[in-house]
């Protein structure tokens, strides 16, 4: 079956003068309908390599190869098609005067009959709870609501592979737990992949796997559980330290005897009170 | 000097299609002194209140105090440098306004603007620098050239070098990984501690209200629906979960814990409050391990 995305040997240098390469010979794989999460902290080449995999970056050394089609400057917008990539920043991407004149853009593009188009932003609109703003300005909304714009933006034009780019930074706790409901449900529907460059830890642990990248290079992957047993080393994987390891950690230090693998909240809590009963 | 709202309301593009209610009504008073945390829904007014605190909104009714000024919807838009200078304001990603050649001319150029000599300017500049924690090998570099995390405290320097009362923070930490953030927070508490500023922070981390805040203030559909400390405001964790706000994670996980038979009073807001008052409950008394 073709692997949703291939990338073999990837190397890429900004400029001439660079001291050193943002992606030094990278090679991994991702299955269709996969959930790969990358982490890495701020400067390690994730975005570099989010950007590379768009054809948003001349490609220099090394293949990539989207639903079996090799990335080159002829098939560009091919592989352009496969992809929807949200960004950070989503004043990057605004286009339209309207919420729903922007998430109608992708699909204006792509000849999409006028019905279908009103029908499949309403859709979007909805999915990301932002319907009541249709009609406003883009330049407007607050940071998170732009953000689900602009993911509604991307979900109207149902890609077969979805690239978030740090897509809910801005969000609060609850709006970015709504945004990774939606993408769950949307991805169930539809088996997109998904590759989600992400610092957040909740955003990690929704991920199939977790590739670590640091210095332009693919360091570490695994499942969340598998990344998670690191511990207080997280935070150099450019990764929070999930709470709970946290705690564990000082309650070890004070003397506490805990097991050293990683303990979600419940199984924390289980724990401790084992503890607690045998004093 | 502190800042009291009264009465005060502000309509988005007024008379317009795009016309928009962005605050109802606010009563509030920050104080001089104090670290100020604004939470609420995204899209609740956060960023519009704050913009009222050095007068680049006006209220469209009632009046915004600011130490000796009163800011009304008729007040002038001249002369507000001085209120400008006294709160200084730092917008979410403010690297995006970073500009000059290099990092010592881009925090010198607010000074001099004000009116400081060339000379003073660097030398504060230096100072600044030095404050926020920019290696020296990076204060002769193009900005441009820096990572996230250090652009966004180039913008910051240049934001102090202004010497203001006020450090008003729009979610500053956004966009940076967690090391980048935790230095960030440390920043700005060094700031708040040493450096006598009075902060106001906008955030959707309530880790970082229940860390470093003394007052919080509650805001939904622009208006002010709570203030408190923090103690107060997160006592009640299924009133925030109702209000689509989170509850620090040590708050959330010290209700699991009495769930499971754990007791505590009051409830811990930080990590150390926690395991401080966790270890009795699972070491015996002297006969710890670690002793």
């Amino acid at each position: 079956m073709t692997k949703a995305i291939e990338v073999q040997n990837l190397s890429f240098r900004y400029s001439e003068e660079a001291k050193r390469n943002a992606i030094q010979d990278m090679s991994f794989t991702i299955e269709n309908d996969e959930w790969v999460a990358i982490i890495g902290h701020n400067g390690s080449g994730k975005s570099t390599l989010a950007k590379s995999i768009d054809g948003l970056l001349p490609l220099e050394k090394g293949t990539i190869i989207v639903n079996g089609i090799e990335l080159s400057e002829a098939n560009l917008w091919q592989v352009r098609d496969q992809i929807g990539m949200v960004f950070q920043n989503p004043d990057n991407q605004f286009v339209g005067a309207t919420v729903e004149d922007d998430v109608a853009f992708g699909l204006e593009n792509r000849g999409v009959p006028r019905a279908e188009m009103v029908q499949r932003v309403q859709d979007a609109l909805q999915r990301v709870n932002m319907t009541a703003f249709a009609t406003r300005e883009p330049a407007h909304l607050s940071g998170g609501q732009k953000q689900r714009v602009a993911l509604a933006g991307i979900i109207a034009v149902r890609p077969q592979i979805l690239i978030l780019d740090e897509a809910t930074s801005m969000l609060d706790p609850k709006g970015r737990q709504d945004v990774l409901a939606t993408i769950r449900q949307l991805k169930a529907e539809t088996h997109m992949t998904v590759l989600s460059i992400t610092h957040d830890i909740d955003e990690a642990a929704s991920a199939d796997r977790i590739l670590v990248i640091d210095d332009g290079q693919l360091k570490q992957q695994g499942t969340p559980a598998e990344i998670f047993r690191y511990g207080s080393r997280l935070i150099k994987m450019g990764l929070d330290v999930p709470y709970t390891a946290k705690v564990a950690e000082d309650l070890s230090t004070a003397g506490v005897a805990l097991p050293s693998q990683f303990l979600d909240e419940s199984e924390l809590a289980q724990t401790l009170w084992t503890l607690h009963s045998q004093m | 000097m502190d800042i009291t709202f009264t009465n005060v309301d502000y309509t988005y593009q007024a008379n317009t299609p795009f016309q928009g209610v962005g605050l109802r009504d606010i009563n509030l008073t920050i104080h001089g002194g104090s670290y100020t945390a604004i939470i609420g829904h995204t899209g609740s007014g956060k960023s519009t209140l704050l913009q009222h605190l050095n007068a680049l909104l006006k209220p469209t009714a009632g009046t915004v105090q600011i130490g000796d000024r009163t800011i009304t919807p008729a007040t002038n838009n001249k002369n507000l440098k001085p209120i400008r200078q006294k709160v200084g304001m730092v917008f979410q990603f403010p690297e995006s306004q970073l500009f000059e050649e290099t990092v010592l001319k881009d925090i010198a150029f607010g000074p001099q603007n004000f009116g400081m000599s060339a000379d003073k300017a660097h030398q504060r500049a230096e100072e600044m620098a030095e404050l926020v924690g920019l290696p020296k090998e990076t204060w002769e570099q193009s900005p441009f050239d820096l990572s996230g995390g250090q652009m966004r405290r180039v913008a910051i320097a240049g934001v102090l070098a202004m010497q203001p009362e006020y450090l008003v923070l729009d979610e500053p930490s956004a966009g940076l990984d967690p090391l980048g953030r935790q230095e960030m927070m440390d920043l700005f508490n060094k700031l708040h501690r040493e450096n006598g500023l009075t902060i106001v922070l906008v955030t959707h981390q309530m880790d970082d209200v229940a860390n470093y805040a003394d007052q919080v203030v509650v805001m939904e559909h622009g208006q002010v629906i709570r203030t408190g400390t923090p103690r107060e405001i997160f006592a009640n964790e299924q009133w925030l979960v109702d209000k689509q706000l989170g509850v620090p994670k040590t708050t959330h996980f010290a209700e699991v814990l009495k769930q499971q038979g754990f007791q505590f009073e009051p409830l811990p807001l930080t990590e150390d409050e926690l395991v401080t008052a966790l270890l009795p409950q699972l070491l015996r008394q002297g006969g710890a391990a670690n002793e």
